[in-house]
């Protein structure tokens, strides 16, 4: 997983609460058996005019003139702002993966739900969570302002806006420190493969009908 | 101290816990299936990693697989691919059990685990499956995990996972007829929203809750998720142990003794702390019926499509808005004037066999309207297929003109051929009325197998309780 930097990244608006990972990415696109490449397919029915097939090619498509990703103003967008509940519905992880293709590094939202906010730091992806009142702002600030970029300082827990104003975010301690060296969780567990073991052994005698 | 049922389970886990509270938790039974799957086999073996422990894996094919025509195989060429992958992965590293496309005990994998006795009180089960909080009705801590965790589990059997605040739902009295968990479930929804269980653990509770069969309790346990939670779980009890017994993979001689004795210490300690409980009576629950595209959009079958108009919230306001349009709906219609075009009982909600009873109750010696296109019934295995076709279940349905189909997800999430067309109208046993959910530009109506059943027989959404 690449590290986590602090960065300057235009902002793109997706103004709607409880946007689940169908929407995100729909069912045809996760008979994939790979990690890549679910970009241009990402909210796929709201981007296109038609039903999209994997395995098409999507620049022969029509798009969606009036969808928010479609407009030329918030191409190379690296952060999403949406409302709350964003990512409820299916644990698929293709979500994530096909924001990250599209070039999404950050969203954020007035909420996240579970199983997906766990999934964005599984692929670099930081969700961070802002009050409705400052939300309201920030949209208010990139609909009027052609090229809104933010600066997503993890280290510091900061969303810096263009006037300077910083927006502090909360963020776990471990998943910060995962994000920023880029570890991978599989190896960090593994170093704790012998509590695992002894676990695992006690487990076996105290409740044997687990490992039948 | 008094602890909850979440505590205790939690507790009987950590292996490792870090300062700031992350948990290293053993995960004892571990479900795969074709579609989350591929992906964390490949990383593994990209990595150079064998998995930690295969015994504790079941598998089974489920979302990919079509429902009829079983000689030809599965024609689509990339959900084929997806699916041979598992046969695959599954024959290079082993399993407990695998259950593939076509094997007779093949089905949706939160049916086959419980049916076979792979699901026991007070495991930790996951899979890369949000509906995977099915299982916390036999007192499991079961929740979906993604595909990097998939890949985690794999690999070291174990979780980084932070503890979940936890709520009592509890609800007291007896449903009324033609009322049933499903229903409890919508209207749970329906009180708290679709993000009210977000970041915690549920705990189902009280005399309603206890009166659910163990199929009603994972009807229950599986909507958790679309409350917000990962976990919904419901105490350990005899109808818990009765289920379990001589089954599969359940315990056998010495051990169910020992089990049974720990299984009975799955429950809430009186006066236990939450952080959050709710109340609700069984007697205020009518059937329901969801008229938007997200499941907290419900309202109950003798009430009217509601008012954007009259609602104050305006992010909330252009939700129901939208919502009324993509379903072709106005405000204020009557939902038992709302007409169907397709009716889809099955998913891991609603495809066992007391739901096809149930079903078939209402549907017996009546005919599906004629302005319903399709019909579907999908159990949610073979086995529970078996026992409909044993109890004569099939020919109730056919004889009404209900198509009776092969086990699998199907149209709950149309992944195979099973599907609405844009602007198609369905009534559903399913879980997720998404935009699109059953097919791009499909229009879902959730409800319980004896509302869809009583939909498809009067071509518009009908009061069960009126025909029962």
């Amino acid at each position: 997983m690449d590290k986590f930097v602090r960065f300057d990244g235009l902002v793109a608006p997706l103004d709607r609460a409880n946007i689940d990972t169908d929407a995100i990415i729909p069912k045809q696109f996760l008979k994939s058996i790979k990690r890549s490449g679910f970009g241009p397919n990402l909210f796929d029915e709201w981007r296109y005019m038609d039903v999209g097939q994997p395995g098409q090619d999507n620049a022969l498509r029509q798009r969606n003139p009036n969808f928010v990703l479609n407009l030329p103003r918030y191409e190379g967008a690296q952060i999403l702002l949406t409302r709350k509940n964003f990512g409820c519905g299916s644990s698929r992880e293709h979500a994530p993966w096909a924001l990250l293709d599209f070039g999404l590094r950050v969203v954020i939202a007035e909420s996240f739900a579970d199983i997906f906010h766990n999934n964005c730091f599984k692929n670099g992806i930081l969700p961070i969570v802002l009050p409705a009142s400052e939300l309201d702002a920030l949209f208010a600030q990139v609909e009027a302002t052609p090229g809104y970029k933010l600066t997503v300082d993890l280290e510091r827990q900061l969303v810096v806006r263009p006037d300077g104003k910083g927006l502090p975010f909360a963020v776990d301690t471990f998943r910060k420190e995962c994000l920023l060296n880029g570890w991978d969780d599989i190896g960090l567990t593994l170093r704790h493969a012998d509590l695992i073991r002894t676990f695992e052994e006690k487990r076996r005698i105290e409740q044997p009908w687990l490992f039948a | 101290m008094p602890q909850t049922l979440y505590d205790k389970l939690w507790q009987n886990h950590v292996v490792h816990q870090e300062p700031d509270g992350t948990a290293l938790l053993y995960i004892d039974r571990h479900l795969v299936h074709e579609v989350t799957s591929p992906q964390a086999f490949e990383g593994l073996k990209l990595a150079g990693r064998k998995p930690w422990r295969v015994s504790s894996v079941v598998a089974t094919a489920d979302h990919n697989t079509p429902t009829d025509h079983w000689d030809r195989g599965i024609e689509d060429a990339v959900s084929r691919l997806q699916v041979e992958t598992l046969d695959a992965n599954i024959r290079e590293v082993g399993a407990l059990a695998y259950f593939p496309f076509k094997d007779p005990r093949q089905g949706i994998v939160h049916v086959v685990g419980p049916e076979n006795g792979a699901t026991l009180p007070g495991m930790t089960v996951v899979c890369g499956d949000s509906h995977t909080s099915t299982h916390g009705a036999f007192g499991c801590m079961a929740h979906g995990i993604g595909t990097s965790e998939v890949e985690h589990v794999l690999a070291t059997q174990c979780l980084l996972q932070k503890k979940s605040k936890t709520m009592l739902l509890r609800v007291e009295g007896k449903p009324g007829k033609g009322v049933s968990a499903k229903d409890i479930a919508l209207a749970v929804i329906g009180h708290i929203g679709t993000a009210g269980g977000t970041g915690y653990a549920i705990e189902f509770a009280g005399s309603a809750i206890r009166g659910l069969s163990m199929e009603g309790r994972m009807t229950l346990c599986n909507m958790a998720i679309e409350a917000g939670a990962r976990l919904g779980f419901v105490a350990v009890d005899e109808v818990t142990i009765d289920y379990v017994k001589g089954r599969p993979f359940a315990p056998r001689a010495e051990h169910w003794d020992r089990a049974v004795a720990y299984w009975r210490t799955l429950h809430s300690d009186a006066g236990a702390n939450f952080d959050s409980v709710i109340d609700l009576r069984a007697e205020e629950i009518k059937p329901q019926v969801t008229w938007g595209t997200s499941p907290e959009m419900v309202v109950a079958i003798d009430a009217r499509v509601p008012d954007p108009a009259k609602e104050a919230d305006p992010v909330k306001r252009e939700g129901m808005e939208r919502a009324l349009q993509y379903m072709g709906l106005n405000p204020n219609t009557p939902i038992g004037e709302i007409r169907i075009d397709k009716v889809f009982i099955g998913s891991c909600t609603n495809s066992r066999i007391e739901d096809l009873r149930a079903a078939a109750a209402v549907v017996k010696g009546r005919s599906v309207a004629a302005s319903v296109k399709l019909a579907l019934v999908v159990p949610g295995s073979g086995l529970v297929k078996q026992q409909a076709e044993r109890e004569g279940l099939d020919k109730i349905f056919v004889a009404a003109g209900f198509e009776w189909r092969e086990p699998g997800c199907s149209m709950c999430l149309a992944m195979n051929a099973d599907r609405l067309e844009p602007g198609e109208r369905c009534a559903s046993t399913s879980n997720r009325n998404f935009e699109g959910r059953q097919g791009a530009g499909g229009r879902t109506h959730l409800l319980s197998p004896e509302m869809a059943a009583a939909a498809a027989i009067a071509g518009h959404f009908a009061d069960v309780r009126e025909i029962i």
